[in-house]
């Protein structure tokens, strides 16, 4: 386990950060879109496990935030699913450029 | 000596019947009002009257000089130790003669005016608007201090505007209104500068003080003080003379009264008249001592008044307006005034212009307003003002003929009446200091006679009219003025009034020269006589002298052409010099200015509003952007 560079790993979450990136900015569908930020919250859980444990072995600060993040993120999608949904019922679609109006 | 505040009753009761009238007159006292109004003047004039006996009989005399005693007393505004701008009643030969004049003329318009405005819509208004002018008149000539005598001034240009507008919905008459106020601010602008100086040279406002000061040690000052040759003091007589010209319609500043005449009659009678065109004349002789101290100004004073005279009364013979005539009569018989003062001297027998003057004023204001009010009986018949409507009126209107007959001889200077008097004074002044001025004046005397006659002529006499309505001549309130003012116009000229009224407040004798007046009388008589001979009855004779008198009749008949030379001074040359520049500037700079940010506003904003789209995503990338840029400034920029 502990031959794998960290430049691994950080390379893992890279990708996974702008591959999350790239999704939230060409989906056009809401669903797809919160997955996306899901994907880019994970890399920075990522990165958080793995500096924490190359960096200082022996605290716990970093996995700390991570399960912060994963409860906060639970939360987060559970609000953009209601606004979802109560999107679909006033608009019969969650293309999010239906709800271009809502700038007014 | 007691002059307690009950002076200060004297304008202040036509103020309260301004403020009443104007604000409760046309909901609650629409038919009381005029009987309010009127009450309230009638008690103001038995008050001056009872001052006026109390002066000149009582105590207002010591010795053998009349006092000068201020009633009332109030610092307004105080600048400094020398400095202030005083509220005052001051009481001196002049200001209860004004006062007597101002409230007894006043008073028979307010009465007239209770016939003759019976049933107009704005009855209320009109009667708050005569009592303003009461009022700003009034406090105008008690006033004690100069910036006081400028406030009153401009109350009374605006009392003037608000009566010449009083049918505001005649187009004429706004135009008449504005065209007043425009030339009369616009001389007293001079009046305001003239006063500057003279305060700044003389270091006080409280007019004795300051002709104490000028007179004196702050003489020499004054005249070293001086602006392209001329001294700073002649410099301030002559712009306060401006303002005064301005006022009482002197040339080259008359072209306002003739248009005045859109006001109603007894407007015309009380202010443009009798009472507000003599406060020039009025200013003059407040000033008085300090005019004789600057010889030039006093010149300037002549000859305006000279030109005045000549020129209106040469107008006078041609106009077909009869108020008109009577206007250019009033500017024509100011300029008497006015150049009686300029011919005068300040001590002694020197003197007599000014008491002339002065007399002339009181005499004028009965005569002229009787004719205006008789003009206002004829007009009130008729339903017109011009000439050719009327004729023949004797039978219907008796009463009224004759008291036009008596003011007529009165103005042409036929004795007894009151005007030869004091147009023989005047003369005699004119003779004792300038031979040209005297000669100009006797010939203008007789103009004076001739045109007065024409008018009298051509209404009652000339051609018949027919006449359908015959309401007579109004009410009993329209007839009592008339009567009463009759026999002002007959009697006024026996007082001595050198006794009471000359430049040095002593008495000045009056002698009667029974020689001198035999050219003034001849005068008069033979331009009676030429007006009878033309107008009488009808005849071809006016068509046919006017006929041969061709360009002159003409230039006369258009007023000499000055309204036209006023006009292509404002429309040619201001208009088109000053003023398309400055709209100009106004369009351009001034509101291109405005209109450049707004629309650098609107087009940023334009600009803006497309990134906020309403898409997410874009707002997303925007975000991501921004931390992009912020992390390469702070990683690799930021040192």
């Amino acid at each position: 386990m502990s031959d794998i560079p960290i430049s691994h790993i950080l390379f893992v979450s890279t990708a996974l950060f702008f591959i999350g990136m790239y999704g939230l900015f060409t989906r056009r569908n809401m669903i797809t879109m919160l997955m996306s930020v899901e994907l880019i919250l994970n890399s920075v859980n990522i990165n958080f496990v793995a500096f924490n444990k190359y960096l200082y072995p022996d605290k716990l600060d970093g996995i700390f935030f991570t399960i912060f993040i994963i409860t906060i993120a639970a939360a987060e999608a559970a609000i953009a699913i209601a606004i979802i949904i109560n999107l679909y019922r006033s608009h019969r679609s969650i293309d999010v450029e239906t709800a271009e109006e809502m700038k007014w | 000596m007691s002059y307690s505040s009950y002076i200060a009753l004297i304008p202040l009761l036509p103020l309260a019947g301004f403020v009443l009238l104007g604000l409760f007159g046309r909901k609650y006292l629409k038919h009381s009002s005029g009987i309010i109004g009127t009450g309230l003047l009638l008690v103001s004039t038995v008050l001056s009257l009872y001052t006026a006996y109390k002066y000149f009989f009582v105590d207002g005399r010591i010795g053998d000089t009349y006092q000068t005693i201020t009633a009332v007393k109030y610092t307004w505004l105080s600048f400094s130790e020398n400095v202030s701008i005083d509220m005052g009643i001051i009481l001196d030969p002049i200001s209860v003669m004004m006062l007597v004049v101002v409230t007894f003329v006043s008073l028979m318009v307010h009465i007239f005016s209770l016939g003759y405005m019976k049933g107009e819509e704005r009855f209320a208004t009109y009667f708050a608007f005569l009592g303003l002018f009461t009022f700003s008149m009034l406090g105008l000539v008690v006033s004690s201090n100069l910036f006081q005598i400028y406030m009153f001034w401009e109350l009374v240009g605006v009392s003037s505007y608000l009566l010449i507008g009083y049918y505001y919905d005649k187009p004429s008459a706004v135009a008449a209104s504005k065209k007043a106020f425009v030339v009369t601010r616009f001389a007293d602008l001079g009046f305001l500068i003239g006063i500057l100086i003279l305060a700044f040279y003389g270091k006080s406002l409280d007019i004795n003080t300051l002709i104490a000061n000028l007179s004196s040690s702050e003489l020499i000052a004054v005249t070293t003080a001086s602006l392209f040759g001329i001294s700073a003091l002649t410099w301030g007589l002559t712009l306060i003379f401006i303002g005064g010209a301005g006022k009482s319609a002197m040339f080259p500043l008359h072209i306002w009264l003739p248009d005045a005449m859109e006001g109603p009659t007894p407007v015309s009678a009380l202010i443009h008249a009798a009472t507000m065109v003599v406060a020039g004349v009025y200013l003059v002789a407040r000033l008085f001592p300090l005019y004789t101290i600057s010889p030039v100004s006093l010149d300037i004073v002549t000859v305006v008044g000279v030109v005045s005279a000549f020129l209106a009364a040469i107008i006078a013979c041609t106009q077909t307006d009869i108020k008109r005539v009577l206007a250019y009569s009033t500017m024509s018989q100011i300029g008497y005034m006015m150049f009686a003062l300029g011919v005068s001297g300040y001590g002694g027998e020197n003197g007599l212009g000014y008491t002339a003057s002065l007399f002339h004023l009181f005499t004028h204001a009965f005569f002229k307003s009787l004719l205006f009010l008789g003009a206002g009986v004829v007009i009130h018949f008729i339903h017109s003002n011009e000439i050719k409507d009327m004729g023949g009126l004797r039978k219907y209107l008796p009463i009224t003929n004759l008291c036009f007959l008596i003011a007529c001889l009165a103005i042409a200077g036929i004795p007894p009446f009151a005007g030869f008097f004091s147009k023989e004074e005047i003369l005699l002044a004119a003779y004792n200091s300038n031979k040209i001025v005297y000669g100009f004046a006797l010939f203008t005397s007789g103009l004076t006679a001739f045109y007065m006659f024409r008018l009298y002529y051509s209404i009652f006499w000339n051609k018949q009219t027919e006449v359908h309505d015959h309401h007579g001549e109004g009410p009993f309130s329209m007839k009592l003025p008339l009567i009463i003012l009759s026999l002002c116009s007959i009697f006024a000229g026996l007082i001595h009034f050198g006794e009471y009224v000359s430049p040095d407040k002593r008495m000045l004798e009056s002698h009667f020269d029974p020689l001198f007046s035999i050219a003034p009388v001849v005068i008069g008589l033979l331009g009676i006589f030429i007006a009878t001979w033309m107008y009488r009855k009808p005849t071809d004779r006016p068509q046919r002298i006017s006929g041969s008198l061709g360009a002159l009749y003409r230039t006369a008949y258009r007023k000499f052409y000055i309204d036209e030379v006023y006009l292509f001074i404002t429309r040619k040359i201001i208009f088109n010099l000053i003023g398309r520049p400055a709209a100009w500037v106004d369009r351009n700079i001034v509101d291109g200015l405005m209109n450049g940010i707004a629309n650098a506003t609107a087009t940023i904003a334009a600009w803006i509003k497309g990134i906020q789209s309403g898409k997410v995503q874009s707002y997303a990338i925007y975000f991501f952007g921004g931390i992009v840029a912020i992390t390469i400034v702070f990683l690799y920029l930021w040192k």
